[in-house]
């Protein structure tokens, strides 16, 4: 007999949002539905105000992914003002954007991600000797690895699961058999979750040398940076590079490492292609390598059905939102200049469902070309490796290899998580090099920070980047000097739409169906799929019996 | 303190200050009493981290004095550090960024604060804890059951009251975020407001405000301390928790509901660019020869001369940097509706409507005077809800 579940909050990722599946008898998800449960208004504020202020306000669409609103659009305004930022203003906007790639992947993986793959309470029980044994059979060396600090990190786990207060540890889904790992794997992996803490601070710091604080940044001008002092100062630099050393071994010796020890023992599911979802994958393009972003660290276009052997160009113009399921009004397919936001809440069923037949979420659903499409590091290695990319191609074909899975097995969740991994390490080995670039540029004498501009009395344009969670654009029209329309197309987005006019799933719902669930009490299967996305709005989950219309009650465990 | 005679002006400070040790006691009592036991021993983890004794003590005295205390009250703060990890924390989202819970998992280190904040008791928080759904809303009935009267709510976000509150809802039961608030801060010991968006509403609340998004304390009518900033500066949160545990009650507070510890000064007059304003020295466009030089940003829109914090003086990610020492100048997001009075951010305020007409000075001047006196408002103010130990002077 089928059931319907209700999860929410789902936690471990910013915002609120909302997912219902149906189970069939065997436990098997047929259908989902992602909604969004939070409607700020952004866009709206956004409208009469001065074009400059839009960075730092739209900066605050999210404290997780910071500082990628705040660069997309300030390169919307230089667009629509028609002016470029200097080649050191560029480059330092690399270094900000790396440093936020970096630790917030870490953070990613192992505090959001990680404990739907890591059973902690399992790792009690791990010999410290043999974890040792285990964490060197991925890394010569790996990080803060010998039996003595395993057995106090047992210690510490030990005393929090004694006083019978966990925490954010409690009441959650340790001993579920869809958690494969053995104990001393377990163990390892949660040693680094908690020194991952410290490195994302130290990421963080990196952030703020050039940034001012994080999060949310503060030395981003439309035309430039603000950072001049910092930039010309050797000292800031070495505090850069130094702290960028600690990122880089983390990532050899503990993000990695620990992402081909747990591919491992789920090696089943990436060959089984759980959680691959809709296959077509869309990137802008990200870390412009020359002043015309002619060339750029992640290529973009789209691939679509899985096709690795043929990129799509990317035709900005094919790009549109449409409502039809979304509380908003309007049944076009609009493209985001000219796209409007305003709302119109229906609200949820007499039981309190998602009316999936109607209109069921606050997030818009975008579509390349009328397709649902994921983005986010999935995207950017599977376009990058179909673009023949020579360096994400010898990446993603070397860890995969190592892990013994073929490049298919990246159609799938643990493919999402292995090729965040990937990416990570693709970005921490490129900084040193910009670092360079930039000293090299300042010794040949440039000091320029920023390109001298006005506001123009009209005009429009759009800043595309790579957020680390996927394809960002913000699109602005600007009237009078100031913004007479804003249109914010985010990752998630794309990633959490609810369905189209055509009645396609968006990328999260499409990912669940076909997902067999071991303990219908427990969602874990449901949270791993969503959180690989690494998603950024407040949600919540529900599973649907469309017969018994059963709302199932979670035990305690 | 009006019944001391006015030649015992001193000794009335010290009376004060006896007082506010008798009760600091009292407190620390009730608390070893009523708190849950710690889960982790504070001064095994501070070595495991490798912090000696006398990091320690140097950190007790910085933070003794950041919160306007005199030095007896040193072991007080060390004892209330021991206590951090037992106060029971209940952390709740609604509309916001989480920018406020990152700054806080980016406190600086190898620092004391962090630790505090590694070992906080948080029995609920969606971005952090592992369950999700029903698991996670039995979480936060058991935290306001077991503790009730005794936790701390922690609010991250402003709250939507158009659409009656529905342009936000939560949980299994898809209440709204203004039922869920209603709820929690009714059992908690105190309402903690981390952040401008639950402060004073910020962005979502910015015109046209089209959620009708409120700041916390006006939309449930309840007075909540204000750590006010987009986001605010970790310090400035565990020293007001530091507070709560030293006294059972939260620090004095301006007319806005931020501790006066930490916002009781302008940005500007602890600026570092502050003597170029002075010398009438100012950056007067992006990366010219005065910004390479670190001249004032008075003229590219600074607004530290209308905004208090303490951003200039403990600085932000391990005091490495801050918005002015980035060259870019203060956006004043530690006062309410700044996107409104402050915009557009990159014009000094002077040149707009907003304020009237006055000049920087008189301006100032004014907002200087509501918030002054910091020194000597210990004895006089504090937010308490629910609080238990008595702390009347029996004589």
């Amino acid at each position: 007999m089928s059931q319907r579940i209700v999860v929410d909050p789902v936690t471990r990722i910013e915002g609120h949002l909302r997912i219902e599946v149906e189970v069939d008898s065997n436990n098997v998800i047929k259908d989902a539905w992602s909604s969004m449960t939070m409607w700020r208004g952004i866009e709206v504020i956004l409208k009469g105000r001065d074009p400059r202020d839009a960075g730092l306000i739209t900066q605050r669409f999210c404290g997780v992914c910071t500082y990628v609103h705040y660069e997309a659009s300030i390169m919307a305004c230089e667009d629509a003002f028609g002016i470029k930022p200097p080649t050191n203003a560029r480059i330092i906007r690399n270094l900000i954007h790396g440093a936020q790639y970096v630790y917030d992947h870490i953070m990613h993986f192992y505090h959001l991600h990680g404990l739907d793959w890591v059973d902690i309470v399992s790792a009690l029980s791990a010999d410290p000797e043999k974890a040792v044994a285990i964490a060197r059979k991925y890394c010569d060396e790996p990080y803060n690895c010998s039996a003595t600090h395993y057995a106090a990190v047992q210690k510490r786990l030990k005393k929090f699961v004694d006083s019978g207060r966990l925490g954010p540890f409690a009441n959650a889904y340790w001993g579920n058999p869809s958690y494969k790992l053995p104990p001393e794997a377990n163990l390892v992996i949660t040693s680094h979750y908690l020194d991952a803490l410290e490195v994302s601070k130290t990421g963080a710091q990196m952030m703020a040398i050039f940034g001012g604080k994080n999060p949310h940044p503060q030395s981003l001008v439309v035309g430039g940076v603000t950072c001049v002092m910092d930039m010309l100062e050797a000292e800031r630099i070495g505090q850069y590079l130094y702290r960028l050393k600690d990122l880089q071994r983390f990532v050899e010796t503990a993000y990695i490492p620990d992402v081909l020890l747990a591919a491992s023992y789920y090696k089943d599911e990436g060959l089984a292609h759980v959680g691959a979802g809709v296959k077509n994958y869309l990137t802008y393009g990200g870390f412009w390598l020359d002043d015309d972003g002619k060339n750029m660290l992640f290529p973009r276009g789209v691939v679509k059905g899985g096709d690795l052997s043929r990129v799509i160009p990317l035709d900005e113009n094919k790009i549109t939102e449409e409502v039809a399921h979304s509380w908003y009004t309007g049944s076009d397919a609009l493209h985001p200049y000219e796209g409007k936001t305003e709302p119109s809440y229906t609200g949820l069923d007499k039981n309190n469902n998602l009316k999936g037949e109607e209109k069921y979420s606050w997030s818009k659903a975008p579509r390349y070309d009328g397709m649902p499409c994921e983005v986010g590091p999935l995207a950017r290695m599977i376009v990058g490796y179909a673009s023949g990319d020579p360096a994400i191609k010898k990446l993603v074909d070397g860890t995969l290899q190592a892990a013994g899975l073929p490049a298919t097995a990246l159609f799938s969740t643990l493919g999402r998580t292995a090729a965040r991994a990937i990416e990570t390490k693709l970005v921490a080995d490129q900084i040193e090099g910009w670092v360079m670039e930039l000293v090299q540029n300042i010794k040949a004498g440039d000091t320029r920070t920023w390109t001298r501009c006005d506001v123009p009395e009209s005009g429009q344009g759009r800043g595309m980047t790579e957020a680390p969670r996927g394809a960002l654009g913000h699109w602005i029209r600007i009237k009078n000097k100031v913004i007479e329309n804003y249109q914010a197309v985010v990752p998630s987005t794309w990633n959490g739409s609810p369905r189209d006019r055509a009645g396609q799933r968006g990328p999260y719902e499409e990912a669940l169906v076909g997902t067999k669930i071991a303990n219908l009490d427990q969602p874990l299967e449901i949270l791993r799929t969503i959180h690989s996305f690494d998603p950024c709005m407040a949600c919540a989950v529900h599973i649907i019996d469309p017969r018994s219309d059963k709302v199932r009650a979670f035990k305690v465990l | 303190m009006a019944k001391n005679k006015k030649s015992t002006g001193c000794s009335a400070v010290e009376q004060q200050y006896r007082d506010l040790m008798r009760r600091c006691k009292a407190n620390l009592e009730h608390a070893d009493r009523e708190l849950p036991p710690a889960r982790e021993n504070f001064k095994e983890t501070l070595a495991a981290r490798g912090l000696s004794r006398r990091d320690f003590l140097k950190w007790t005295s910085l933070t003794t004095t950041a919160l306007l205390l005199p030095p007896m009250f040193r072991p007080m703060v060390a004892k209330a550090a021991e206590n951090f990890s037992r106060l029971p924390v209940v952390w709740l989202h609604f509309a916001e960024c989480t920018g406020c819970s990152e700054a806080l998992l980016r406190a600086s280190y190898p620092n004391v604060d962090s630790i505090l904040l590694e070992t906080i008791s948080l029995e609920y928080h969606e971005t952090l804890m592992v369950c999700a759904g029903h698991q996670a809303e039995q979480c936060l009935e058991k935290a306001m059951h077991d503790f009730a009267g005794k936790f701390i709510c922690v609010i991250e976000g402003a709250l939507p009251t158009g659409l009656n509150g529905r342009y936000l809802t939560l949980g299994p039961k898809a209440k709204t975020g203004l039922e869920m608030a209603r709820e929690v801060t009714a059992k908690a010991a105190a309402t903690i407001c981390i952040g401008s968006c639950s402060s004073f509403g910020n962005v979502q609340a910015a015109k046209p405000n089209p959620t009708d998004a409120l700041g916390i304390s006006d939309a449930l009518g309840i007075k909540t301390v204000n750590i006010a900033g987009c986001p605010p500066n970790p310090a400035n949160f565990v020293g007001t928790l530091l507070h709560f545990l030293l006294f059972g009650a939260l620090p004095p507070l301006d007319a806005l509901g931020r501790p006066l510890w930490a916002y009781g000064k302008r940005i500007h007059d602890f600026c570092e660019r502050r003597p170029h304003y002075d010398a009438g020295e100012y950056v007067e466009e992006w990366g010219d020869e005065a910004a390479k030089k670190g001249w004032c940003l008075y003229k590219v829109g600074c607004k530290g001369p209308y905004t208090f914090a303490n951003c200039s003086k403990v600085r932000y990610n391990d005091g490495i940097s801050w918005p002015v020492m980035a060259g870019h100048g203060c956006i004043g997001c530690t006062e309410p509706a700044f996107w409104d009075s402050m915009a557009p951010l990159e014009k000094p305020v002077a040149e707009k409507t907003v304020l009237g007409e006055h000049t920087l000075d008189k301006i100032a001047l004014g907002l200087v005077g509501v918030t002054a006196a910091g020194i000597a408002a210990h004895a006089i103010a504090s937010a308490v809800k629910g609080q238990k130990p008595d702390y009347s002077d029996k004589k």
